[in-house]
């Protein structure tokens, strides 16, 4: 039989976050992935559906460092990422760093900032360093940002371009919570409190640790011919604009190797990538009538490639 | 036990068909039976028609198939139609007509599968049948995409809804890969000379040329024809048009309206004929086209014949038996000749009889001449037909009893018949043994191929006259009345807006370019496809290196050459197979008995979710197929660790299984 044992910190971390999110435990599984693989995380839906919460919920969670920035349409790329003052005692000019400056970044409403603010702040999230006024500062290690966004289809929105979209590892959307949820959250009238009780469960290190083994995770060459093969699929679906990028591809493999990672496998299954795969592609594919693909183009992928 | 052996011994229920299939087979209906509406009777065509449209609206409707007993009162009446109409149910047309009318009410009881495939295999068989008709060209390439549409129709029934793409390329693919082994077993299967069984009696009906006797008519109405009569290709050069003279059957009897062939007694009665070439002789092969005589059609005389034939008393080349399927035969000829010199008295007393009371005109004319030596009276002849007013015409007027003094001496309008008898009739008249001779004159080179085609509009009649000391020589009055006829053919003789076939009036050049492709690649076709006969398999074997093949190699090297090409490619095949993984197997073996005991795994379904599902579904198989799916899912994508030991207890799981329940056994 298979080893299914989750590693202790990461099962306890996932208890607590469906603690505080609740009936999300396979948004938050996502989502915690998505870090584990070291990618950017965008969380798409309905304002008041948790987005913010699952967000801080995860940094805190993790101890990391994190600091939030509400997104409007007046924001200028210096808001993000700082600015230098003049100090007149050592007369000189200082640098103030922004709150891209934070190891987690809560984007609030990306899609509410003009293109040239969000461009300064997915350039960030590409280089892992900031340059302004002709000089560059590093980004603390690790840096993730979060960010949310609105449906495109609310008013005064920008949506971000396909190019940017590329940037997040995942996108995972929150949904209204089920029945029972929703009447826990009423009774116990909201989450937003308990968020600053909650303790850290990992220092940076350890799971920079649990980063590594998450990498480390076994891709068996059958394994990869499926994926190519699921990548191939998208390229070749004439109801598709473009298929998956070979970027989308490694994040696609990535993204499985944390799935099955938060599993407890040391392996990775068929089932890893077709569970992340949603997550993975549906922000990077086209449909040619112009939508988004939805999950059910996605399920109609998978069921139309067969395990090699 | 007892009960389970009972269980499987039952037959399966019928699997249904889909509804998407029933397109493909009233298709598979349509091109199989639809080209025979050319020689059905106008009802059964209607029968057929009606038959399959109504079945395509049930489809459409989606409404239920008629009652049994529709279909049973439908198929009796028709079949008493049938023999009613053919007065049997046996031989070809008959035979065919059954067939189709099966093949249209087969669709009316189409529910499962089976159904489903009767109507492909029977479609199979009725293309057969097609052969019958026509083995051109167009028919094979036309009974080859039928075969494809057939065998899409397999793939279909058995392959579940796919684009229409999809599965003419499978077709395709399988049928080319079908095309070696075909390759094979058409070169080396032993050749039988003949039909491989007896074709039936009316098999032969239709065929059109040279028949036994000439009546007033009879060569205009052939010259309708354009079809062809026989190719020949000279080892040399070819003689002179004018001297291609192809000697049919001959004509040494009138009644007065009608030339016969007199039936002779066969053999010692009459002596072999003498011929004695003189100068130059012609090499020649002709391929004859079928026309259910025994003439040959040789050159003018011919020195030297193929096997199997001879020369009749009357100079012509004879097979032993009538020519039923186009073949090919060897000849040497010689234009100028000396024959029968000697000749016997029978012959010569039967080239003077004519009937009496009638022509008394030409009686009277030909007894001024009697006096004459008999060269003399034919130059005389020849020379009235030359210098008077006599026209060579299609369409000449119709005579009475007296038909020779009508034609010499009033109408003077005539082909090639009306000149032929008159000139032997004016030289038995005047005592100079003659008699009429049928055949072809002429023919035209294709330069495609270089094969001379002779067509039945060159037919023509001319006439011999015994000379003592020279044997029998020809005279032909059509050549003195129209020159243009011999040297240049029939359509520059005749004038304009006679009644010629299209294909022998070719004015454009690039029309006559066309058919001249058309009948050189049909001339190839007729060789070696359909004169693919024994003694062509032996020409291609020995040509191959194979000196003297019997059956007995032929059969035996067909088994080995086949053999081999399995051999290859199974090795080709085998690597991949082999190579595909035990893991793999094993793991498809499970999945297969899961599916045969009521849970299958979708094709994208991974192990693990698998597992939960049946778990799920069927919690009796749940544990051991989790145990199943994680050694597969260990030694198919985790690290090789234990890989033997895992695959073991892999293929363990598979005899782990419970033996299957039958619900109602």
């Amino acid at each position: 039989m298979l080893p299914t044992t989750r590693q202790p910190p990461l099962s306890e971390i996932l208890a607590a976050a469906d603690q505080v999110i609740l009936g999300k435990s396979r948004q938050t599984r996502l989502a915690l992935c998505c870090l584990l693989a070291k990618g950017h995380l965008l969380i798409e839906d309905l304002p008041g559906v948790g987005k913010t919460t699952l967000a801080h919920t995860l940094a805190r969670l993790l101890g990391f460092q994190f600091s939030r920035i509400q997104f409007t349409s007046d924001m200028l790329p210096a808001d993000i990422l700082g600015v230098s003052v003049f100090d007149r005692d050592r007369g000189d000019f200082r640098f103030l760093p922004g709150p891209v400056f934070s190891q987690v970044l809560l984007a609030d409403e990306i899609n509410r900032a003009t293109p040239k603010t969000q461009s300064a702040l997915l350039e960030a999230m590409e280089e892992g360093q900031v340059t302004t006024e002709g000089e560059t500062r590093p980004l603390p290690q690790p840096f993730f940002v979060i960010a949310t966004q609105n449906p495109s289809n609310q008013i005064g929105t920008f949506p971000l371009p396909e190019s940017q979209l590329d940037r997040f590892l995942l996108r995972i959307e929150l949904g209204y919570p089920d029945h029972d949820a929703e009447r826990a959250l009423l009774e116990s009238g909201g989450r937003r409190e308990q968020l600053p009780m909650l303790a850290a469960r990992l220092t940076c290190s350890d799971f920079a640790a649990l980063q590594q083994q998450a990498a480390a995770v076994h891709a068996a060459p059958a394994l990869l011919d499926y994926l190519q093969l699921l990548v191939e699929a998208t390229r070749a679906d004439p109801r598709l604009v473009h298929g998956l990028s070979p970027r989308a591809a490694l994040s696609l493999l990535a993204a499985a190797r944390a799935w099955a990672f938060t599993d407890g496998r040391t392996m990775v299954l068929p089932e890893d990538v077709q569970a992340v795969l949603p997550a993975v592609a549906r922000h990077r594919l086209r449909l040619v009538s112009g939508n988004q693909a939805d999950g059910e183009d996605i399920a109609a992928l998978i069921r139309a490639v067969p395990l090699p | 036990m007892v009960k389970m052996v009972k269980a499987t011994s039952r037959a399966r229920p019928a699997v249904a068909l889909e509804h998407g299939a029933v397109p493909w087979l009233l298709l598979v209906a349509t091109v199989t039976a639809g080209p025979h509406v050319t020689h059905l009777p106008w009802w059964l065509s209607l029968l057929v028609g009606g038959t399959l449209s109504w079945r395509a609206w049930l489809w459409q409707q989606r409404r239920p198939l008629p009652p049994r007993w529709t279909l049973a009162l439908l198929v009796i009446g028709t079949v008493a139609a049938i023999g009613w109409q053919y007065r049997t149910l046996f031989g070809k047309d008959a035979g065919v007509a059954l067939l189709v009318v099966f093949m249209a009410l087969k669709p009316m009881e189409m529910n499962s599968r089976r159904d489903a495939l009767v109507v492909v295999m029977l479609g199979y068989f009725l293309l057969l049948t097609h052969y019958l008709y026509s083995q051109s060209i167009p028919t094979g390439l036309w009974l080859l995409a039928a075969i494809t549409l057939l065998t899409a129709a397999l793939i279909r029934l058995h392959g579940g809804a796919q684009p229409v793409v999809t599965v003419l390329r499978h077709a395709g693919l399988l049928l080319t890969q079908a095309l070696p082994f075909m390759l094979i077993l058409y070169l080396l299967f032993p050749r039988i000379s003949g039909p491989l069984w007896g074709l039936p009696q009316d098999a032969y009906a239709g065929l059109s040329g040279l028949s036994e006797q000439m009546a007033p008519g009879s060569i205009s109405r052939l010259i309708q024809s354009g079809a062809i009569a026989f190719r020949s290709r000279f080892d040399g050069e070819p003689p002179e048009k004018s001297d291609l003279y192809w000697r049919g059957p001959v004509f040494d009897e009138y009644d007065g309206l009608t030339w016969h062939t007199r039936a002779r007694p066969g053999g010692s009665a009459t002596p072999a004929p003498v011929v004695e070439g003189v100068g130059q002789s012609y090499a020649y092969s002709s391929i004859l086209e079928a026309h259910d005589r025994r003439w040959l059609l040789a050159l003018d005389v011919a020195t030297r014949l193929p096997p199997d034939s001879s020369l009749a008393p009357t100079l012509e080349a004879v097979s032993r038996e009538p020519v039923r399927v186009r073949s090919r035969f060897s000849f040497v000829s010689s234009t100028n000749y000396r024959a029968n010199v000697i000749e016997a008295a029978g012959i010569l007393e039967q080239a003077l009889v004519l009937p009496e009371g009638i022509n008394p005109r030409t009686r009277a004319l030909a007894s001024e001449w009697a006096s004459r030596p008999p060269a003399r009276i034919a130059e005389a002849a020849l020379a009235m037909f030359r210098n008077e007013d006599f026209h060579y015409t299609l369409r000449p007027p119709l005579l009475g009893r007296d038909a020779m003094d009508e034609f010499l001496f009033d109408t003077r309008r005539g082909f090639c018949e009306h000149y032929a008898s008159a000139f032997v009739f004016l030289m038995r008249a005047a005592n100079v043994p003659a008699r009429v001779v049928a055949g072809y004159q002429g023919g035209e080179i294709n330069p495609v191929d270089g094969y001379l085609t002779v067509r039945q509009s060159d037919a023509h009649a001319w006439a011999e006259v015994w000379l003592a000391g020279q044997g029998w020589v020809r005279f032909d009055p059509t050549a003195a009345v129209a020159p243009s006829r011999i040297e240049q053919g029939i359509v520059a003789a005749l004038p304009a807006g006679e009644p010629l076939p299209i294909v022998v009036r070719l004015d454009a050049d690039w029309l006559r370019e066309l058919r001249n492709r058309w009948e050189a690649a049909n001339n190839t076709w007729n060789q070696w496809v359909l004169g693919y006969n024994p003694q062509r398999q032996r020409e291609v074997l020995s040509r191959l290196g194979w000196r003297d093949p019997d059956w007995r190699g032929m059969t035996a090297s067909l088994a080995v050459l086949c053999g081999v090409a399995l051999l290859i490619v199974t090795l080709w095949t085998l690597p991949r197979r082999l190579a595909a993984d035990p893991v793999q197997r094993a793991w498809r073996k499970y999945c297969t008995q899961l599916g045969r005991r009521g849970i299958s795994r979708a094709a994208w379904e991974g192990p693990l979710d698998f597992a939960q599902r049946v778990a799920r579904e069927k919690p009796d198989l749940a544990a051991l197929t989790s145990e199943a799916a994680g050694y597969y899912a260990k030694l198919r994508y985790g690290r090789s660790a234990r890989t033997e030991h895992d695959l073991r207890r892999l293929r363990q799981c598979l005899y782990r299984l419970p033996p299957r329940r039958r619900n109602n056994a």
